[in-house]
This record gives C-alpha cells, sequence and structure tokens, in this order.
C-alpha cells in the first residue's frame, strides 16, 4: 500500500457565492464520500479560503518575510485534501475521480517514503 | 557477421517480432524497467554468438525469454544491483522473493497498458510505447519525432520515474476502466501512424519506419484483444490508408493528391483485408471514431476513380464521426467532402463557416482547402493568398513543394517562389 494526498482544487469565488442549499449539498457529497471511501481515508480537511492565507518566504536578503496572501495566486485555489491508502494510482485514481468538486478538480500526488 | 546473413536476419525478425514478449516476460522478474532493458539487450548481444555456434533456435523469442529471466534473476540474487532507489512496479501475482512461474505467460498487454497509461503525458507514451513496447533506441524515437536525443532521453527517464513513483501498475484494466483503456493505448498507435504517414516536417512526406512500427503495433492489439471491434477498427484504417502509399508521392518526389493517384498500384490485398476488418469493426453499435474513420478510408478504396468516389456516403460518414468525435480536423475533411459532393462554392461556404474556430486558424489543410476551392471557383487573386498562407504554415518539404508548384500554376508568368 502507499499514500497519497488528493489535493482539491476549487474556484474561490465561486464558492463564495454558493449559496447555503448548495454549500450544504456540497457538505453533504463529502460526507458521502467519506462514508463510502471510509477504509481507504486517513486524513482530510477543508481549507479556508485564500483571503485567511499568510506566507512567509526568503526575501532576497536572505531574509524570512510575513507577507498576507497565498503562496501562488491562482483562480483555482487549494480549497481542501484528503490523505489515501491505495495500492497503486490507478485505485487512487478511482478513489479522487470521486471526490466532489464544484467546478475545478483534483490533484493526485504519491507521499513520498523515505528509508 | 555479414549484414545480409541469415543470423543477421534472424536477429532483426526476432528484435522485431519477440522484443514485446521477451521484455514484458521479463519486466515481471525484475519489476524495473530499466533493468528489464539491460537484460533483454544483454540476451539479444548473446543470441549473436550462441546462435552463430549453436545455430538459430527453433523459438527464438523462448530461447531470448529464458536467457533475459535467468540474467535478472541472477541480478536479483545478487541483490546489490536490486536494491534500488525507485519502488519496484505493482504485480499482484508474486512476491519479488518467490522464483517467477514456470510457465512464461504472454504480458505484453500489461506492457502496453502501462506504456499508454493516461496518467503519462502523450509525448510520453508515445516515446515509451516506441521504444518499450517496439524496442527502438532512444536515437530512433527522437529521430522519430525530431527531436534531440538528450530532449528523449530526459522524457523517457521522467515517464519510467512516474511510472515507479507514482506507482502505475503493471497490469490490465479490469473489464470496467478497460474500454477507455484501451482507447488511449490505440490513440497512440494511431499517433505513430500519422507521424508516419506525413511527416509533421523534413524532407520525406512518409516516415514508412514509424508506418510499419504503427502497423506491427495495432496487429499486436488484434491478436491480443480479439473482440474488441475499435482494435479492429484502427487496424483497418491503418491497412487502407498505407494500402495507397505506393502512390503519394510521384517518382521525382512530387506530392500527387487523392486525385492524381495511380490506383492500379493500390495495394490490392491489404485493401482486402482492411475491408474484411472495417465489416467487423462497424457491427459495434454505435460504431466508434475509428471504424469510421476506417469506414470512410474504405469507400476511397473502393471507388474506380477519384471522380466516382461516393463523396456523399464520406460526407454522411463524416457526420457519424462529428457526433461521436466533435474535432474541427472531421469538421474541415467534412467540409472538403461537401465540396467535393456539391461543388467547390458549396465546399467553401462549409469552410468557411469554421474559419472562427481557433484551433483551425493556423491548420495548414484549411488554407490549402480553401485555396483548392477559390481555384477552381476562378477566384485567383483569393486563391493566391489562400496558398501562401497555407505554406507559411506548412513544414514538409514535399507539402511545401506542392503548395509553391499550384501557387505559381495560378500565375505562370511569375517566377517559382522558393
Amino acid at each position: 500500500m502507499a499514500s497519497y494526498l488528493i489535493l482539491i482544487y476549487d474556484d474561490e469565488a465561486a464558492v463564495e457565492r454558493a449559496d447555503q442549499a448548495s454549500a450544504h449539498a456540497l457538505l453533504e457529497a463529502h460526507r458521502e464520500f467519506g462514508a463510502a471511501n471510509g477504509a481507504a481515508i486517513s486524513g482530510g480537511n477543508a481549507l479556508v479560503s485564500t483571503e485567511s492565507a499568510t506566507s512567509i518566504r526568503r526575501d532576497p536578503s536572505g531574509e524570512l518575510t510575513v507577507t498576507d496572501g497565498p503562496f501562488i495566486e491562482t483562480k483555482e485555489a487549494l480549497g481542501g485534501y484528503y490523505l489515501i491508502e491505495a495500492a497503486d494510482l490507478d485505485e487512487a485514481i478511482a478513489i479522487a475521480r470521486q471526490v466532489p468538486v464544484r467546478t475545478g478538480g483534483v490533484e493526485v500526488r504519491p507521499i513520498r517514503v523515505f528509508d | 557477421m555479414a549484414a545480409g546473413s541469415p543470423l543477421a536476419a534472424a536477429i532483426a525478425e526476432a528484435h522485431r517480432r519477440e522484443w514485446a514478449f521477451v521484455l514484458a516476460a521479463t519486466v515481471r522478474v525484475t519489476r524495473d524497467l530499466d533493468l528489464a532493458e539491460e537484460c533483454v539487450q544483454d540476451a539479444y548481444a548473446r543470441a549473436l554468438e550462441s546462435w552463430a555456434d549453436g545455430g538459430i533456435p527453433a523459438n527464438p523469442g523462448a530461447w531470448l525469454t529464458t536467457v533475459a529471466r535467468r540474467r535478472a534473476l541472477d541480478l536479483r540474487r545478487r541483490s546489490a544491483r536490486f536494491a534500488r532507489s525507485l519502488p519496484l512496479l505493482l504485480d499482484e501475482r508474486y512476491e519479488p522473493d518467490e522464483e517467477p512461474p514456470h510457465e512464461v505467460a504472454d504480458d505484453r498487454l500489461r506492457l502496453i497498458f502501462t506504456c499508454c497509461h493516461p496518467a503519462l503525458a502523450p509525448a510520453a507514451q508515445v516515446a515509451l510505447t516506441l521504444r518499450l513496447v517496439c524496442g527502438l533506441s532512444t536515437t530512433e524515437v527522437a529521430r522519430a519525432f525530431l527531436v534531440s536525443e538528450t530532449t528523449m532521453a530526459a522524457r523517457i527517464t521522467r515517464a519510467k520515474k512516474k511510472i515507479a513513483s507514482a506507482r502505475i501498475p503493471y497490469r490490465v484494466p479490469g473489464a470496467e476502466e478497460l474500454p477507455a483503456r484501451t482507447d488511449a493505448a490505440l490513440s497512440v498507435v494511431h499517433l505513430v501512424f500519422t507521424t508516419g504517414h506525413t511527416a509533421p516536417a523534413g524532407e520525406r512526406l512518409l516516415r514508412q519506419d514509424l508506418v510499419e512500427r504503427a502497423l506491427d503495433l495495432a496487429r499486436m492489439l488484434r491478436s491480443l484483444l480479439a473482440a474488441d471491434r475499435e482494435v479492429a477498427g484502427l487496424l483497418a484504417l491503418i491497412l487502407l490508408t498505407n494500402a495507397r502509399s505506393a502512390t503519394r508521392v510521384s517518382a521525382e518526389g512530387e506530392l500527387l493528391l487523392l486525385a492524381d493517384q495511380d490506383r492500379s498500384r493500390w495495394d490490392q490485398q491489404a485493401i482486402a483485408e482492411g475491408r474484411e476488418l472495417v465489416r467487423e469493426a462497424l457491427r459495434r453499435r454505435p460504431p466508434g471514431r475509428f471504424a469510421l474513420m476506417a469506414a470512410i478510408a474504405a469507400v476511397h478504396a473502393e471507388a474506380a476513380s477519384f471522380e466516382q468516389t461516393a463523396w456523399r456516403e464520406i460526407v454522411a460518414l463524416y457526420d457519424l464521426l462529428g457526433e461521436i468525435w466533435p474535432s474541427p480536423v472531421v469538421a474541415l475533411n467534412r467540409a472538403a467532402a461537401i465540396g467535393l459532393a456539391d461543388g467547390p462554392a458549396a465546399g467553401l461556404r462549409a469552410l468557411d463557416e469554421l474559419a472562427a474556430e481557433p484551433r483551425l486558424a493556423t491548420y495548414r489543410y484549411l488554407a490549402a482547402a480553401r485555396a483548392d476551392f477559390l481555384r477552381r471557383l476562378g477566384r485567383t487573386a483569393e486563391a493566391r493568398g489562400a496558398y501562401q498562407e497555407a505554406l507559411l504554415l506548412t513544414e514538409n518539404a514535399v507539402e511545401r513543394a506542392f503548395l509553391a508548384g499550384r501557387l505559381q500554376a495560378l500565375d505562370p508568368s511569375l517566377p517559382a517562389p522558393g
């Protein structure tokens, strides 16, 4: 078995605009996804929107500076993730396909193993 | 060893016919693509010596498989070499500590589906398939796609790394995934074929080496997935299109359009085989895209002359194709067929409907088709502009010479453009 991180990217503006009923439906879809794949899921969270993000990076002089905003500005931002266990990429993809998203999509990344 | 000797011929034949089988069976032992390739290359090198002394074995593929797998087992026992930085390929059948089963299974489909996995970039899928399934060297694959050897080597290495690190399994997909994954494999073979059929750039119109590899791959898939109608469709498409290859360029190296080809020199055996396969491919409801493309190629192959071609049937087949495989190129071919069924004015109208399609804006065949209809309507000035546009977009030397010739024929008083 191997671990994969499923990163969920979605249009934040669309998420913000969503009315209560559709936000509730999305949450419900995630609950159903979690129930259907409970054995494979070992973790996962939704993130507060990138408006709340703070980035810390080195400036040219090598000093760490703290700034407002996400590390990389994109239309479709990282909004949540699942950590799953799967035998191989095909199994991971089969699970990732079921992750509810609004307009965006997901990225599947193997977790690096250090000996 | 003389290049034309029976031994050289036997090795070359074994390379072409058996490479995929031998490599696929060896991957099962090494569970590492690089190591398996080394073992298989080593087996071919040994064959050169061993067959010279002891004669060519009755079953060269079995001989090569045994030698390659024995070498892989040796390396595995001296496991220092086996401690790889990358994880091993996944294979549910046995653990690497066990002896491989005595019976050698045909693992070619596993190898093909691993190379054509949708998680790999399309260019990488094609490169890996040519390298691992066809046994081409990195130099040969690089030359086929007109990229530097360094670029191609990096592309292949990156793809192999992803197979190991993302754990793309060495497996034939289950029934649910099989149709989509088979389609991905067919797309790879089709791309090898189209690249060979009309080289995107370069001096030669055809790259017969690539066409033959595509034909080998299509035949291999046909033997391994005999029930799949789209596999039959792709093999038919390649056979029927390639049946015209000898007549596509004149003795002087000039491009000959379908209208000007000597139909008596088309390969009738390939056409007969292709037509049989089209009938089978069309039994799927609804027919797939390769079946429909093959059916169009069959209508051309059956026509006694260009004028007697059943253009309405071709337009109808493009209509069906456009429904299941909507693409600007299909729309363009449909428009061109309308022009041949209903005359150049109708064809031009159909082409102009596509002018807004951004993906066709830089497509050389749109400008070339417009130029042809404008020329036949006597709208010389506009035809000249369209030919000039097509020339700007065309990089294949044989196609360029054809367009330059048409341009000059519009106005014979002008010198031929360079």
